[in-house]
């Protein structure tokens, strides 16, 4: 499946890094910062994740992620980070309304998946969230980022296309994007 | 119940094959496997027919193993029409890199065109 991909030719634009502050669409003040270093159960950033997925409205997983229930919800993360991707969250103060990630594949593919809690959606904080992570992963020498839809996700699918994604391929239930960072 | 497994030899559709022979141990149910060439995986369809095989004669089932040609999604489906299967068993789908499932394009032929019951192992 993921061979028949198609990567754009074209590289992206300069995103935005990490950190950057706003106020959303709710007069919130939010940080994006991308969250570096070792990281795992016992952390404050770690667990303040955890929280946030254990609280996710199981209404808007995607493609059987996150799971359900702490503790899958932390086999997953541990996981996750155990493959020694890019990480970006957003913070409202020391709650976590967002984390996106770049999951590597191979040496130059990422996959990307990004999850902002029900109470910040419809805030603008999922762009601003996922510019991060693409500069976040742009500064580091990530190349190529892929990421699965369902394709009836017409937000999400919004999104994407907002911030530089092509279609990649489009003839399963979930539809491939793609976007080359450098 | 006459059980319908296709596989194609991704590790989604050995687990399915596992979990339908545990279950037709328990159950009765009468157990056919259908090998099919899926291009996502790395066993030949020679080596899976013999998984099969060494499967269910160790679980003590009859060992009712056939190799499709043709297009695996159809071929599949025609099967479980012209000999009147119960149910359509297959793999659940694989996990992308950060846990997503994803099905495979045979999973989703047969849904789509089966007219008999689909079950997924997860």
């Amino acid at each position: 499946m993921s061979d028949e991909r198609a990567y754009p030719d074209e590289v992206a634009d300069e995103f935005p890094r990490p950190p950057r502050e706003f106020e959303d669409g709710e007069g919130r003040t939010i940080e994006v910062r991308a969250w570096e270093g070792e990281h795992g159960p016992g952390d404050d950033a770690f667990e303040a994740v955890v929280e946030m997925y254990v609280e996710f409205d199981p209404a808007d997983r995607a493609q059987g992620v996150p799971p359900v229930g702490e503790e899958r919800i932390r086999e997953w993360l541990e996981n996750l980070f155990e493959q020694d991707g890019y990480d970006v969250l957003a913070w409202d103060d020391d709650e976590v309304a967002g984390h996106a990630t770049l999951v590597p594949d191979n040496e130059s593919t990422y996959e990307l998946a990004i999850f902002v809690h029900q109470d910040y959606q419809g805030a603008g904080i999922g762009t601003k969230l996922i510019e991060a992570l693409l500069g976040h992963g742009q500064e580091h020498g990530a190349e190529y980022v892929w990421l699965t839809v369902e394709r009836w996700n017409r937000p999400a699918v919004a999104l994407y296309e907002k911030v530089g994604f092509d279609t990649a391929a489009a003839e399963s239930f979930e539809m491939e994007m793609a976007i080359r960072l450098n | 119940m006459k059980v319908l497994l296709g596989i194609g030899g991704a590790d989604d559709s050995l687990d399915a094959l596992h979990e339908t022979v545990e279950r037709a141990v328990e159950t009765g149910d009468e157990v056919t496997v259908a090998v099919v060439e899926n291009p996502d995986s790395d066993r030949s369809p020679e080596d899976i027919v013999e998984v099969a095989r060494e499967t269910l004669t160790e679980a003590g089932l009859e060992a009712d193993v056939r190799q499709l040609s043709g297009d695996p999604g159809s071929s599949i489906v025609q099967l479980a029409e012209t000999e009147e299967f119960d149910q359509i068993v297959l793999g659940g789908g694989q996990r992308s890199p950060m846990g997503k499932i994803r099905l495979g394009n045979i999973a989703e032929f047969v849904l789509l065109n089966a007219r008999v019951s689909v079950k997924l192992v997860r």
